[in-house]
């Protein structure tokens, strides 16, 4: 388009009345035309801005959760502390259910002890004055590491007797204190460690004694309410990868069936119109009306476990396949009727010209669109809360029918605790783990389409 | 055995039975070299395995589904009490009891002396269930291969029975998902009709207080179920939604349809589309502890008392969730419009932004009515950004700086792991549901009709 400018235009003077008028409006029009189009470009500008603000701020909140204060200490394995008879040994002539009594009760004898004492032991050699606060010397390594020692005595008992140099995380509270997540100048009530931890732990930082480690227990431990510096995804990454299998494994093959049913079989009458519109509406039905049916058909008729990632799984199952449906309905559609027709012609059965020819054309849109579908469902929250996946577990579980987390729920029950200065940083962090999965999904799905892609 | 166990033996059934079939069909075709086979030999050993697992895995789960009552029923008429005075939810708890000692997880020590021969009983009856089973499984699959493999011969079509069998097995993956739409409509049908035979339909849908009580079932004070507040609440948020994402989004489209070389174009779509891949759960944080104090503040400084977490703090982070959503589709829809009817209207001398709003737009506006529409039912059934910001108060209000309440809030609230729904206070999640469910269903059909309509006119 030509654009008038005022270059070309001869001067004022000589122009008609009618000619100044023209060229005035088509000077408003022009200006119109910048703005509508600074309008364009900014709104665009501005979207970009909110996804930059987005992820800079979950990032910058996250990413300093992923190294954790933690303590070098020389651990004495005080045989006077870990006084427990020698670990026992499965004797050849010994039935199995023998071994494990006497193995049960030698770990209930370890789980007497007091590991405690193994910590604030080495910790007075650090802390001159510990021995006048017993307690507050207690408080600066997480309790969950005492359960560490004792698997570490469990594992190998020869480690009675013996010093070793570990790394514990120390309490949750005294990873915010010197990250400065909290005001250093409030007064002594409204401070969570007493007046003499707080010298100790600044002087153990300056040592280098206390140091800022990568915390491999956020991906290492199941979630804990008692140690909080200890909580981890573990669990809630096991949760999720469960229910990723009962997704890929059920609503994927379930989709390609169906989507190569309708697509390719089904005539077209009434009924198969009334199946596509619902299956488009199935795709927009709230995420949270699934819950309500996982619990009612699922938990309430067929008695399902609660909190199971099996439940969930089926539910975001139920839910993804309307997606993956229509993905792969646009990838077989997308296919050229002359494949179908040359197979036939050469003698293929439908059956054989569709399984054989069509079906590996489509595969990698029928990935694509699976990879989204599982994404899709690895981010959703809302069903899971109503088939009690919102419960607090404390372990990993060990099979898809036992309690369990998922990644986006931890995120909830994460940023829900009441240590805020601490779990914020630490929901961020799970939710960066979760936003890299989800982005290296769709990178995949991305990388797909790009190579495979073909142009009938 | 357990059915985990049974399951991996049928598999492995149909890998000796499709190797039976396959050497089987190749010694026919030996024997009887002037007679051709109707089909290929691996068709022969698809059939054996179908054969030999597909009757027993349909037992297998028709077993599964029938046997705990079978069992329930032979236990209850060997209990010495009467069973038919109990009521409904006493026996339940007998047999939890009863089952719960006999899987060893129940206490055994308070344990009536009928109760522990009961457990016993109970034990029994599921390894006779368990070996029945194994032993009818093992017949059918043995007279399933043999059948089978001796029916083999040059006639048999093999190839057209599987093909069948495939057909049907397809047809019944199309049939879950409209299965998956009844079983949605009937539970929630059903919990609703028991949930009104608590509250009366007229209090739920024209209430005005939402005050649902928890208390214990058959106490006189029930609370107050009231479904405006939520509903004004959703409304509220939705529409604050709309407010930042239409205006955002249609421009995106705009300008990336129109103005934006093909470059620019290629970079900014994904990014910004980057948004909707988010999950939701990350962005109810991100206004809880982002948004939700940075409005607070901005509000302070102009005056006004803004919560933290309040309608406004929800809906803006939900705009910003469905800006790619109204963007990318109106962005094809705009694309569709006919090069003609641009060509045209420049032709005439009218600038681009003309051309674009006088021309473009009306024409495309039905189709962006319909992403609007589907926008917005998204915005209705969105939970866990209102969840976390908006504040979880429901009171009737039109302020959208005070903290309300919505619908799927209020289900998350009254029904998060309980599978007790027998109080009307967890059965009104899903009479909330289901107005959920017809809301954004009435949203997404006239979306679909009028998206279609539109697409015909220009096709």
């Amino acid at each position: 388009m030509k654009i008038i400018t005022d270059k070309s235009i001869p001067h004022t003077a000589t122009l008609s009345l009618v000619q100044q008028k023209v060229i005035a409006s088509l000077r408003h029009r022009q200006r119109k035309e910048t703005w509508f189009r600074r309008l364009g470009y900014s709104a665009v500008l501005i979207s970009l801005a909110l996804v930059a603000i987005l992820f800079a701020n979950i990032f910058s909140k996250g990413l300093p959760a992923f190294w954790q204060s933690a303590i070098t200490l020389d651990i004495y394995f005080d045989p006077q502390i870990i006084a427990i008879s020698a670990k026992p040994e499965r004797r050849a002539d010994e039935l199995t259910a023998d071994y494990q009594q006497r193995f049960l009760a030698w770990q209930t004898e370890v789980g007497f002890i007091n590991f405690n004492r193994l910590i604030t032991d080495s910790l007075q050699k650090l802390v001159p004055d510990g021995t006048k606060h017993k307690r507050d010397l207690a408080r600066l390594v997480t309790s969950g590491e005492r359960f560490a020692l004792r698997d570490m005595v469990v594992a190998e008992p020869s480690i009675i007797g013996q010093t070793r140099r570990l790394n514990l995380l120390t309490d949750a509270n005294i990873d915010v204190w010197l990250k400065g997540n909290i005001d250093r100048s409030l007064p002594d009530e409204q401070q969570q460690l007493s007046a003499n931890m707080r010298d100790w732990v600044d002087a153990l930082a300056a040592n280098g004694v206390i140091k800022n480690r990568f915390s491999l227990a956020l991906f290492m431990n199941a979630d804990s309410r008692s140690s909080l510096a200890s909580a981890g995804l573990a669990g809630a990454f096991m949760g999720s990868f469960y229910m990723m299998l009962v997704v890929i494994f059920l609503a994927v093959p379930m989709a390609v069936g169906a989507a190569i049913y309708l697509e390719e079989f089904a005539p077209r009458n009434k009924l198969t119109d009334l199946v596509e519109v619902n299956i488009n509406n199935l795709a927009a039905v709230p995420s949270i009306v699934f819950g309500l049916l996982g619990a009612s058909v699922l938990i309430g008729w067929f008695n399902l476990p609660m909190s199971a990632p099996i439940v969930g799984g089926l539910v975001l199952s139920l839910m993804t396949l309307p997606t993956v449906i229509i993905a792969t309905r646009s990838t077989l559609k997308a296919i050229p009727p002359s494949i179908r027709q040359a197979a036939l012609g050469l003698g293929a059965s439908k059956m054989q010209s569709i399984f054989h020819h069509v079906l590996p054309l489509a595969i990698p849109g029928i990935l694509t669109g699976a990879i989204l579908g599982v994404a899709q469902a690895l981010g959703e929250t809302a069903p899971l809360l109503l088939i009690g996946m919102k419960s607090f577990v404390a372990s990993v579980p060990a099979s898809p029918l036992e309690q369990a987390s998922a990644l986006p729920v931890q995120i909830y029950l994460w940023q829900g605790n009441e240590l805020r200065n601490f779990f914020e940083a630490r929901t961020s962090a799970a939710i960066i783990v979760l936003l890299m999965m989800m982005l290296s999904l769709n990178g995949v799905a991305i990388w797909l389409r790009r190579k495979y892609q073909r142009h009938w | 055995m357990s059915n985990l166990s049974l399951i991996l033996v049928l598999l492995l059934v149909m890998a000796l039975g499709y190797q039976f079939g396959l050497v089987r069909s190749r010694n026919v075709a030996k024997s009887q070299l002037n007679v051709p086979m109707h089909s290929r030999s691996h068709h022969y050993g698809m059939l054996v395995a179908l054969w030999a697992a597909l009757p027993a895995f349909i037992i297998l789960l028709l077993w599964l589904l029938l046997a705990p009552t079978v069992i329930n029923s032979m236990l209850l008429s060997a209990v010495p009490i009467d069973v038919t005075s109990l009521k409904a939810d006493e026996l339940r708890v007998m047999l939890q009891r009863i089952s719960n000692l006999a899987g060893n997880f129940g206490v055994v020590a308070d344990a009536e002396p009928w109760e522990r021969a009961a457990a016993v009983h109970l034990r029994q009856l599921k390894a006779n269930s368990t070996i029945v089973l194994s032993a009818l499984m093992a017949v059918i699959v043995a007279i399933g291969m043999l059948v089978s493999l001796y029916s083999i011969t040059p006639k048999l079509k093999a190839r057209q029975q599987i093909e069948r069998v495939v057909k049907v097995l397809l047809i019944l993956c199309s049939a879950v998902a409209v299965l998956t739409t009844i079983g949605i409509v009937l539970s929630m049908v059903g919990e609703t009709l028991k949930f009104f035979s608590y509250i009366p339909p007229t209090e739920f849908f024209f209430g005005t207080s939402w005050n649902p009580r928890f208390s214990t079932v058959g106490t006189q004070q029930q609370g107050s179920f009231g479904l405006l507040p939520l509903l004004a609440g959703t409304t509220l948020i939705a529409g604050i939604a709309m407010l930042v994402a239409i205006p955002l989004g249609l421009m995106v489209a705009v300008y990336l349809a129109e103005y934006a070389s093909l470059r620019f174009r290629n970079i900014a779509k994904p990014l910004i589309e980057v948004l909707a891949g988010i999950p939701t759960i990350v962005y109810g944080f991100f206004a809880l502890v982002s948004v939700g104090p940075f409005l607070r503040d901005l509000g302070a400084a102009l005056g006004l008392n803004i919560n933290a977490t309040s309608a406004l703090t929800a809906g803006v982070v939900m705009g910003i969730m469905i800006i790619p959503f109204i963007s990318s589709l109106s962005d094809d829809i705009l694309t569709q419009v006919p090069k003609a009817m641009r060509d045209g209207s420049l032709g005439l001398g009218a600038t681009k932004s003309e051309t674009i709003l006088k021309v473009v737009l009306p024409a495309a506006l039905p189709g962006i009515v319909g992403a609007v529409l589907l926008a917005a039912s998204r915005a209705i059934g969105e939970t866990m950004i209102v969840v976390l910001a908006a504040g979880n108060s429901p009171a009737l209000t039109a302020n959208p700086f005070e903290a309300v309440s919505t619908v799927t809030v209020t289900i998350v609230n009254q029904l998060t792991g309980d599978n007790d729904f027998s109080s009307p206070q967890s059965l009104v999640a899903f009479a909330l549901g289901l107005t959920l469910f017809v809301i954004t269903l009435l949203l997404n059909v006239m979306a679909l009709v009028i998206v279609r309509k539109y697409r015909e006119q220009y096709e």
